[in-house]
């Protein structure tokens, strides 16, 4: 136990005695969560639209009103014919232009349609998509206050109602992906970073020519990150909940205790790599490319997995962090319990015993 | 007849802030001679050589390298000097040839002459049958050989060789200085820095650095019989023990 | 026996490290393994140290086997690999302290036996160990790998760039922790500390050359040895290597050690072929052979 100890505080020592290495632990969580909280984000404000008013009646004005009085659209700009379309979308920055028919009112009271054209500039599908929405919206309901008045009886009305993230806002869904991809960063590629470096500087060989166990070694190794991984996470959900007024639903405890989970399957995760990797360059580059790529790929944490192709579909259920951003979003969301997660969890644990076993049997207690 | 001075430093001088690296060296070295520059790891060789070879520009004081000054004409040095470091030689991924065509490219040889060069290079060392093979799969002293003569390349005036026999066998060693004697004998000065006292026995002249000075400078023969012993290393022990 | 190695043999994929490598080092002993780089004593440390299996033969340090009961020999045994291996962000203090902790000791239990070699450190304690000096390095080295009161000590190539005076402090070092009763095993490519040791063995390319003592070693040498200088020394050894007669011809410092076929070697004849080939100031002086001259002979 004394060697077990002796090793930890050494660990300890290297931790905070290299700026790199604290940098990564600690700036990194702070600088994602506030990346992805103010920066990148799939909300659409102050966008210039154009718009091309072919028949430039009452109802045609009082549509365009309704949607530059938005706040998602700004400066909107008149143009005169279809040429004009093309040259401000080549400007760059309108994102949109609307397109109303000639004689709109008219067709609209006398054939009950009427038709808007909606061009948006699919160069960033993303933002394309969420104005084609919001403007079908405004439509929508301004056909709405138009139709009330006509009083046309078992009009059905299209309503869309925002679930668990009523604002939509972005942030919320980010929370967990950068929790996930945090964790991974640090228990992962810290420690397999750590293991090799003692590989790389010889101080390997005389752990082993010692009475100290191999598992002494591992375990000793990882205790650390466990522990900064849960700092990790604390500061994480504490950003979020009094940075960006993020709601935390569910129990605390199970989130705690799901994280020192998701902590040890990316542990395991990481002294896999260590065992694999000589140098900490690549245990660096398989924890790059073999873990954080297919993380924030394939987790469901920027891309939907139910719109991924069927195959990568199916490799998404290898990725542990699929699993544990369904576990975060069901508590910090939804605010289940474990009798809605159970399964994820089980998952997670099942892919844990497997990574430590397949560590247990490549680890070497010698050289080759 | 009296041979020109390739190398002349005159109290050159390296300070970083408060520490003085290189404390007023004064010394110059003859066209054809081994000059070993010899001290132990900080006494301040290595920023001396750093000077000399004009990728560091002396506090105070001057030296000129090939009859240039290396405050100002650094550029002209790098042009007249060959370079030879224990630590990097040759690139391993590469084959002989590729190498010598590459430096030979990197010393700014036209195509025509990489060319002969390569093929002289080779034919004198006896490279013939491996000449295609990666450098990597060679023997320790065949790379050292090679990486002598790639920097010989471009026929420099003075060639500085870092540490350059550490760790080899003894005949292989002694092939080395064979071609050390050579290039020597056909002109070109030869500048070797080391901690190894041994292979201060091969050089013409010697220089011990301690802490920043040269406390000593002569032929091994005279300094050891200065200092009364038989071996470099105990010329070195004695001077550190002052 | 302290160490008993028979007939190992070692080879990385096409490279043959060690070939029917046998030796014994009796306990007490100061043993050296001289020979250059890449002569296959970093894996011969590493067979002994447990980290490698040898390919065959068998091996024992402190009469255990270095397969069946490696974990007995990481108990028993010091190493101290060829690469500066402690950590270098921690303190001389905090790496000797962690090194004693992990071999379930304490410096103050064995402050004795690394006393001579830790005061001189001592003042930099509380420095961290990459800032040390190369022979400062060393020493902590030695005081890490010593903590635990080792039986036999394995030290490889540990005075590999390091200056002449701590080359010699270290080697007194080792004479006096041998008096303490540590088997030293200890590899170096300089020949001219072969001389410091009880015993050595000679290698090259993964082949013992030569066992014994220094002294006999240079014993075995068969040939009567001379000290040749004249005014031009590149002349000199190309006049000397096409000489019909000549055995050896290698530079040497400022002389070139030279060899005749002959047994009864004419000094005068020499002399004059040399003058024949406008060499002048020609001095030619019998002299003692050294383990390097035994080296290439044998090696030849």
């Amino acid at each position: 136990m004394k060697r077990f100890i002796g090793f930890i505080r050494k660990e300890f020592y290297h931790i905070f005695r290299d700026k790199r290495s604290l940098f990564i632990l600690f700036g990194m969580p702070i600088a994602q969560i506030m990346l992805f909280g103010f920066a990148i984000t799939n909300e659409i404000n102050n966008v210039d639209i154009a718009i091309f008013n072919k028949s430039k009646d009452a109802t045609t004005e009082e549509i365009i009103n309704k949607i530059t009085a938005s706040k998602y659209y700004t400066n909107k700009q008149l143009i005169q014919n279809e040429k004009e379309i093309e040259t401000v979308f080549k400007r760059g920055k309108v994102k949109a232009v609307l397109v109303f028919e000639n004689d709109f009112s008219k067709n609209l009271i006398k054939e009950n349609k009427a038709t808007i054209q909606i061009i948006t500039d699919a160069t960033d599908p993303n933002t394309a998509n969420t104005i084609a929405n919001y403007t079908n919206s405004i439509l929508r309901t301004y056909q709405q206050i138009v139709n009330k008045d006509i009083e046309i009886a078992y009009q059905i009305i299209p309503e869309t109602r925002m679930v668990y993230n009523p604002e939509l806002k972005s942030v919320f869904m980010f929370v967990p992906g950068v929790m996930t991809i945090i964790l991974m960063l640090v228990s992962a590629m810290m420690t397999s970073i750590s293991i090799t470096r003692e590989k790389e500087l010889g101080t390997m060989e005389i752990l082993l020519v010692s009475p100290i166990k191999p598992f002494q070694v591992i375990i000793g190794k990882v205790f650390p990150y466990i522990f900064l991984s849960i700092i990790n996470a604390i500061v994480i959900v504490l950003l979020s909940i009094f940075i960006f007024k993020m709601p935390i639903n569910g129990s605390f405890i199970l989130l705690g205790l799901e994280s020192v989970l998701f902590t040890i399957t990316s542990l395991s995760l990481g002294i896999l790599i260590s065992t694999i990797s000589e140098t900490q360059q690549t245990a660096m580059m398989i924890s790059l490319m073999g873990l954080m790529l297919p993380t924030i790929l394939l987790s469901g944490f920027i891309f939907p997995i139910s719109s991924m192709p069927i195959p990568l579909q199916v490799i998404s259920n290898i990725i542990p962090a699929k699993w544990f951003i369904i576990i975060l979003k069901g508590i910090m969301l939804k605010g289940v319990d474990i009798s809605f997660i159970w399964k994820e969890t089980v998952i997670l644990i099942g892919m844990t015993l497997f990574f430590m076993g397949l560590s247990i049997k490549k680890y070497k207690i010698r050289l080759e | 007849m009296k041979k020109e001075n390739v190398i002349e430093a005159t109290n050159l001088t390296k300070t970083f802030g408060e520490f003085t690296a290189v404390n007023k060296i004064t010394f110059e070295v003859k066209k054809g001679e081994i000059f070993g520059f010899l001290g132990a790891n900080g006494a301040g060789k290595t920023t001396a050589m750093k000077m000399l070879i004009g990728i560091s520009i002396p506090s105070e004081g001057q030296a000129t390298v090939a009859g240039y000054d290396v405050s100002t004409r650094p550029e002209d040095i790098k042009k007249s000097i060959g370079y030879m470091s224990q630590k990097f030689a040759l690139y391993d991924d590469l084959t002989v040839k590729e190498n010598i065509t590459f430096f030979g490219g990197i010393y700014g040889l036209k195509r025509s002459q990489i060319r002969i060069k390569s093929e002289e290079l080779i034919n004198n060392l006896g490279l013939q049958e491996v000449s295609n093979d990666l450098v990597g799969s060679l023997p320790l002293g065949w790379k050292q050989k090679i990486s002598f003569s790639v920097a010989l390349l471009h026929d420099p005036k003075i060639i500085f060789l870092d540490e350059p026999t550490g760790g080899v066998d003894p005949i292989t060693r002694r092939q080395f200085w064979e071609m050390i004697y050579e290039t020597a004998h056909k002109g070109t000065t030869v500048f070797v820095t080391t901690h190894y006292m041994d292979e201060a026995e091969y050089c013409d002249r010697v220089s011990i650095m301690v802490n920043g000075k040269i406390e000593a400078l002569d032929t091994p023969k005279k300094l050891k019989e200065q200092f009364k012993v038989d071996s470099m290393n105990d010329v070195f022990l004695k001077l550190a023990r002052e | 026996m302290s160490i008993s190695v028979q007939h190992i043999s070692k080879s990385f994929d096409k490279v043959t490290a060690l070939k029917d490598i046998s030796f014994k080092v009796k306990e007490g002993e100061l043993f050296g393994l001289i020979g250059p780089d890449g002569a296959g004593k970093t894996t011969l440390f590493r067979v002994l140290t447990t980290l490698l299996f040898a390919d065959e033969g068998t091996a024992t340090v402190a009469d255990f086997d270095v397969v069946e009961d490696y974990k007995s020999i990481r108990n028993s045994v010091g190493y101290m690999p060829g690469k500066f291996s402690l950590y270098q962000d921690l303190t001389v203090e905090e790496n000797l302290t962690f090194f004693a902790t992990i071999f379930g000791t304490t410096i103050e239990e064995n402050y004795d036996l690394i006393k001579e070699i830790y005061v001189q450190i001592e003042p930099f304690k509380d420095r961290r160990a990459g800032d040390l000096s190369g022979g400062m390095k060393q020493k902590l080295a030695l005081s890490c790998a010593l903590i635990h009161k080792p039986k036999v000590l394995f030290l490889d190539e540990p005075t590999t760039g390091v200056d002449p005076v701590s080359r010699k402090e270290f080697w007194e070092m080792l004479k006096r922790l041998q008096k303490k009763g540590i088997t030293i095993l200890v590899s170096t490519p300089y020949m001219d500390e072969a001389a410091l040791c009880d015993r050595i063995a000679l290698i090259q390319d993964g082949e013992i050359l030569e066992i014994d003592t220094p002294n006999d070693i240079i014993k075995t040498f068969p040939k009567k040895l001379y000290n040749i200088s004249a005014n031009n020394m590149y002349q000199l050894i190309k006049n000397l290597n096409a000489y019909k007669h000549q055995y050896s011809v290698y530079p040497f410092g400022e002389f070139v050690h030279y060899t005749d076929q002959r047994n009864d070697f004419k000094k005068e004849e020499l002399i004059n072929y040399l003058k024949e080939n406008n060499l002048k100031n020609i001095t030619i002086t019998e002299t003692a052979p050294t383990i390097e001259d035994v080296f290439m002979e044998l090696a030849k």
